[in-house]
C-alpha cells in the first residue's frame, strides 16, 4: 500500500489537490490549466513598485541542489522570494552529502528546521518522490516537494513554463503543431514538454533528432519522429530547441558537434520552413553554433528570454499553489 | 421558516451611489480602483456616471488574503491593473458588498505595495453588517443585515444588467 494520501496520484492529496510537483506526467488537465491561470496575476507582480505579495510570509522554502544550475536555482529563488518566503539556498553538491549523508537525512534535518517546502534537482531520476514518499511514510505532509529537474526524468516547472510561453504567443493549444528539436536521450525537459503537450490537447507533436539521441519506444508518448530537421519543421507553429547535453553523452553518440550543427542545428534558412510566425523557444542555457545559430537565438521569432521571465511567475504560482494545500 | 428578504435593485443603487459620491469627488484627480469581481462592474457604472477622467484600476485582493493558510489559492486568472500613478493619489476602492472587512484590509494592503496614496476612500451598494474589522464605508447607500449563513452576490446578466442573488451557505 502507498503512504501517499492519493492513491492514484502521489502529487495530489485525498481532494484532488497538488500536494507535490514531481512530474507533469499524470497530472489531469484541469490541474495544469489551472496553475497557467495562477500564473498569469503572477506576472503582474514584478511590474509593481513593491514586486512582493504576502502569500508565503514566514515559510521557509529551501532550495536543496545537487546538481548546478544558475537559471533554475534563481529563478525559483526570487520566485520564492516574490511570494515573501524565507529560502536558504544549499549546493549540496559541496557540502553534507561528500561527506556521506544520505538523502533522507539531508531531508530530516532541514524538516527538523521547520522547512515547508524542498525544491529538489538531483542527478538521479526519482530522488524528489523519494523525498516526497519518506514524508508522507513520516506524516509530514505540510512540507511540499517540488522537482526542479531529476536526472532525464522530468522538469516540470520548465514544461509548464514552456506552455505558458505558448499560450502566452499562440492562445490555443488544439490548434497547433509543436516540433521538439534535439537531444531527446537525455532530456527530461523534453519529456515534461511532451506530456503537457499530450495533456493539453496539442493534436501534433513531433520530435527530431538522430536515432542516437532518441530514447527507443519514443512514438509511445503520442510523437511523430522525424530524423530528417527540414522535413520535420515544415508546418509548425512552435519550435522548441533543447540542449545538447555534451556532461551527460557517453560514448560516441554524435560525430562532432559541427556535424551536428549541419543536420540538427537551427538556422534561419531551416526555420522558414516552419509558419511565418512560428515561435522559437529554448529552455537554456545555449550553445550557440551548436543546437542553435546566434541569428535565430537573438532574431525576432525568439521568445527565449520571455521564458526565463515567465518562468518566475509560473514558479510563483506553483509553490502559492502547493503552499496553500 | 426563512424569512424572504427584499433585495436591492443593483441598478438603481449604482445610480445612488455616484449620487452620494458626487460632491466628494474631482473629476480631474479621483482615481477609481474595483475589486475583483462586482466591484469593477460597480466601478464601471460610477465612472461614467461620474465623468471620472482617470481611468479606474482593478485588484484581485487573492495574494492578500487574510485566509490563505485556511483556504488556499484557488482558480484565480484575475490581473490586478492599476492605470494611474498611486503615489500621491485619491482613490476610491469599489466593492460590491460590505461584509467582514477582510476583503478590503487586503484591498488596502495591495494598494500601497503601488505606492502611498494621498487619501483611500470606500464606496460600496450595500452594507449588510458583520464587521470584524474596524473598517466603515465612506459611501454606502443601502444597508441591510443577513445572517452569516448567507451571501449577498453581485451578478451580471448577459445583456450587461447587475442584479443582486441571495446564496444560502
Amino acid at each position: 500500500m502507498s503512504a501517499f494520501g492519493n492513491q492514484q496520484n502521489p502529487q495530489l492529496n485525498s481532494h484532488g489537490e497538488l500536494q507535490h510537483l514531481l512530474t507533469i506526467e499524470g497530472l489531469p488537465r484541469d490541474v495544469l490549466t489551472r496553475i497557467l491561470d495562477n500564473a498569469a496575476p503572477f506576472s503582474e507582480v514584478a511590474e509593481r513598485e513593491v514586486k512582493k505579495v504576502p502569500l508565503l510570509r514566514g515559510k521557509s522554502v529551501f532550495n536543496l541542489f545537487f546538481e548546478n544550475s544558475t537559471r533554475t536555482r534563481t529563478t525559483f529563488e526570487i520566485a520564492a522570494k516574490r511570494l515573501s518566503a524565507d529560502v536558504i539556498n544549499l549546493n549540496i553538491g559541496t557540502s553534507s552529502a561528500n561527506k556521506g549523508e544520505t538523502l533522507l537525512d539531508t531531508a530530516d534535518n532541514l524538516a527538523a528546521m521547520q522547512a515547508d517546502m524542498f525544491v529538489v534537482r538531483h542527478a538521479a531520476s526519482g530522488a524528489p518522490y523519494l523525498i516526497a514518499q519518506h514524508l508522507a511514510a513520516t506524516r509530514r505532509d505540510h512540507i511540499h516537494v517540488v522537482n526542479a529537474g531529476d536526472g532525464r526524468h522530468a522538469h516540470p516547472t520548465q514544461g509548464l513554463l514552456d506552455m505558458y510561453t505558448i499560450r502566452h504567443y499562440k492562445t490555443d493549444f488544439s490548434q497547433l503543431t509543436v516540433a521538439i528539436v534535439g537531444d531527446v536521450l537525455h532530456s527530461r525537459v523534453a519529456r515534461s514538454q511532451i506530456h503537457a503537450l499530450t495533456t493539453l490537447g496539442v493534436p501534433e507533436v513531433r520530435v527530431i533528432a538522430p536515432k542516437t539521441l532518441l530514447p527507443t519506444g519514443i512514438e509511445r508518448l503520442g510523437v511523430r519522429v522525424f530524423h530528417d530537421m527540414r522535413e520535420g519543421l515544415r508546418g509548425v507553429d512552435v519550435v522548441m530547441m533543447l540542449r545538447l547535453q555534451n556532461e551527460r553523452m557517453q560514448g560516441a553518440l554524435l560525430p562532432s558537434t559541427q556535424e551536428y550543427f549541419k543536420s540538427y542545428g537551427l538556422t534561419p534558412e531551416k526555420l522558414a520552413l516552419a509558419k511565418p510566425d512560428a515561435i522559437v523557444m529554448h529552455p537554456g542555457p545555449m550553445n550557440r553554433g551548436v543546437e542553435i545559430d546566434s541569428a535565430v537565438a537573438d532574431g525576432g521569432q525568439a521568445v527565449i528570454l520571455p521564458q526565463v521571465t515567465f518562468g518566475i511567475a509560473v514558479r510563483m504560482a506553483v509553490m502559492a499553489m502547493l503552499a496553500g494545500n | 421558516m426563512p424569512i424572504a428578504t427584499q433585495l436591492p435593485d443593483a441598478e438603481m443603487l449604482c445610480v445612488a451611489l455616484a449620487e452620494v459620491m458626487r460632491p466628494h469627488v474631482d473629476p480631474a484627480t479621483t482615481a477609481l480602483v474595483g475589486i475583483h469581481t462586482g466591484g469593477v462592474w460597480v466601478a464601471a457604472r460610477l465612472q461614467a456616471a461620474l465623468g471620472l477622467k482617470i481611468p479606474s484600476g482593478s485588484i484581485n485582493v487573492s495574494f492578500y488574503r487574510d485566509d490563505y493558510s485556511q483556504r488556499g489559492l484557488h482558480a484565480n486568472a484575475q490581473i490586478s491593473q492599476i492605470p494611474f500613478d498611486v503615489e500621491g493619489a485619491h482613490i476610491v476602492i469599489v466593492d460590491d458588498v460590505l461584509y467582514t472587512g477582510r476583503t478590503i484590509r487586503a484591498a488596502m494592503n495591495e494598494l500601497f505595495d503601488y505606492g502611498r496614496p494621498a487619501k483611500i476612500d470606500l464606496a460600496v451598494l450595500t452594507d449588510r453588517g458583520g464587521r470584524e474589522l474596524p473598517i466603515a464605508p465612506s459611501f454606502c447607500p443601502h444597508s441591510l443585515s443577513l445572517p452569516a449563513a448567507q451571501m449577498l452576490a453581485l451578478e451580471q446578466t448577459d445583456d450587461g444588467r447587475l442584479s443582486f442573488r441571495l446564496i444560502e451557505k
